[in-house]
């Protein structure tokens, strides 16, 4: 099959969304499928064979922060072309309620286009008004995925229509293999995210943790992430500072192992979720997995017979759950053993043969993607340049 | 040359509320292909679930009741007029649920030679039907909310297109099939 797949961000920004396209071609392109993916880079990174550059992304303000966007004629006319030379059979589009690429793609192309809802963003006045705009688009697609049962649900609130609910792919073995580091082991608690980012939850475990250690004080906390270290730990007495351990940025590897390593992950993020990749690669690595009750989180730890979860931001219910589970190793072994059947379903080999069944039903007796010839306004009128 | 500025006005304003009817016309005529395509996609699934179906009960691989459970409800399915359809495939669903309900079935099924090939068949066309029902759902409120429009009503811009029906199943697969678990 050939298929087009557009991702929004930026290529060299970090993130979940641009991770899950670049795992999602890889693994289509090694089922033997010819795959472009079409996203915004700088003129000067180095791009994997199959990615095709949309050009700079602009920062503006949208929405309440800045959103790195491509818009405007030139982009326009690029996704335009990349659609015309691919002839794609499918066309999966990322994120397509953003606006940028995803957006332009929609709007340039027809026939069996895929959307995926990533994020489930807040309704906003901004978006209401764009709602007409953005329902003409949408209307295009003719298969929504939604990443978790949660981001459906805003979706169907906020757009109206329905959605299959297709996980995020991890590559469960790479996380299988990862071989335990003894400086990492024994009686330690694992964080991974943006030490500065307060939705990833931090201060919570921070506050949570002198109760953690008069219960047991040999306990230690590893962390793994970008952020200002000291401001992290300024909350804590003098004599506790040393029982935290900053990792800094790690490897992928490192990460693998970390999980592999630690008693027990926590995951204490307060918000703005709608999946968590990092919870998936944590059991897969078999690390038992302490997680806030975010709707995104319960549904992964499916309901909390995977993993344990507390009262989100509650330290007190944190601490007292984490004392728990580095108490009875019976319950972590039980978790580990649970968690390790329930992440097969999110294992890319489960992920990338659903998302395969979604393109075969859409472009069975279709045609494939081609241009929009009814896009623009001036080819309406009979204007349009060729 | 005395002409009424007001004439171009109203000329002007008559072109473009033209276009902008003829782009929802468009609008309109791309969603009844959507509605077309993804309703010969779930016709497609839905038939190749009843013949998976069918194929399993003359196997000889089940049990004669289960056989003729499933043989009967596959055979409605696929003989159903157009307004018994949607019931009658949702006993067929209901059957594959009664049927495959305990994995120790399908466990038994798959040691048998051949087996495993027809359980994968199954699983696979019980997992797309819901699939395709979503999207064909999804086509058909976008129609309807864009039909349900003054502008598309007041200019009949939806032509002799018959009004865009759901399809309303139970399309629920049997839990035991779906799950995929480690082997």
């Amino acid at each position: 099959m050939r298929i087009g797949i557009v991702c929004p961000y930026s290529w060299d920004v970090p993130g979940g969304v641009q991770f899950h396209v670049r795992d999602l071609a890889q693994h289509l392109i090694g089922r033997g499928h010819e795959v472009s993916v079409l996203a915004p880079a700088d003129e000067d990174t180095e791009l994997p064979p199959y990615v095709v550059s949309a050009g700079r992304a602009v920062p503006v303000p949208y929405n309440g922060s800045v959103a790195r966007i491509n818009f405007g004629f030139l982009s326009a006319a690029r996704v335009r072309r990349w659609v015309h030379d691919g002839d794609f059979d499918v066309l999966h589009i990322h994120e397509p309620a953003s606006p940028s690429l995803a957006l332009l793609a929609c709007w340039a192309a027809q026939g069996p286009i895929v959307g995926t809802f990533h994020t489930s963003n807040p309704r906003s006045r901004g978006m209401i008004a764009a709602y007409p705009i953005l329902q003409s688009a949408l209307e295009k697609i003719s298969a929504r995925i939604a990443v978790s049962e949660y981001a459906r649900r805003t979706l169907v609130e906020h757009l109206g229509g329905d959605a299959v609910v297709i996980p995020n792919g991890v590559d469960v073995g790479f996380f299988e293999r990862a071989r335990p580091r003894a400086e990492w082991q024994g009686g330690t608690l694992g964080f991974i995210g943006r030490i500065d980012e307060p939705r990833k939850g931090l201060p919570v475990l921070i506050a949570a943790l002198p109760k953690i250690l008069r219960e047991l004080p040999d306990t230690r906390l590893l962390v793994a992430g970008r952020g200002d270290e000291k401001e992290a730990v300024a909350g804590l007495p003098k004599e506790m500072r040393e029982r935290v351990e900053f990792l800094g940025m790690v490897t992928d590897e490192a990460k693998a192992e970390l999980l592999s390593s630690v008693d027990v992950y926590v995951a204490p993020n307060t918000g703005g979720e709608s999946f968590g990749i990092i919870l998936v690669e944590a059991m897969s690595a078999g690390a038992p997995v302490l997680a806030s009750d975010l709707d995104a989180f319960a549904q992964v730890l499916d309901g909390g017979e995977a993993g344990q979860l507390f009262t989100s931001e509650d330290a007190d219910d944190l601490a007292a759950k984490a004392v728990d589970l580095l108490r009875d190793p019976a319950r972590r072994a039980e978790l580990r053993d649970r968690a390790r059947r329930h992440v097969q379903r999110f294992d890319w080999s489960t992920v990338g043969a659903d998302i395969l069944s979604v393109y075969e039903t859409v472009t069975q007796g279709a045609a494939s993607v081609a241009e929009d010839e009814r896009a623009g306004l001036w080819s309406r009128l009979g204007l349009a340049r060729d | 040359m005395d002409f009424p500025l007001s004439l171009v006005w109203i000329a002007v304003a008559l072109f473009l509320i033209g276009v902008y009817l003829s782009w929802t016309a468009g609008r309109l005529d791309r969603l009844h292909t959507r509605i077309d395509a993804s309703r010969a996609a779930l016709d497609a699934q839905l038939l190749r679930r009843a013949s998976v179906t069918q194929e399993l009960a003359v196997s000889g691989l089940l049990d004669p009741a289960a056989a003729m459970v499933l043989h009967q409800a596959a055979h409605a399915a696929r003989q159903a007029e157009e307004d018994q359809r949607e019931v009658a495939e949702s006993e067929l669903s209901q059957a594959l649920r009664a049927v495959f309900e305990e994995p120790e079935q399908i466990e038994a099924l798959r040691r048998a030679p051949g087996g495993d090939e027809s359980v994968g068949e199954l699983a696979e066309a019980a997992r797309r039907v819901p699939m395709a029902r979503r999207f064909h759902n999804d086509a058909v409120r976008a129609a309807r909310a864009l039909r349900r429009h003054r502008k598309v009503r007041l200019f009949r811009l939806a032509g002799h297109a018959p009004f865009p029906l759901a399809f309303e199943m139970d399309d629920e697969p049997p839990t035991a099939l779906t799950e995929r678990v480690a082997r």
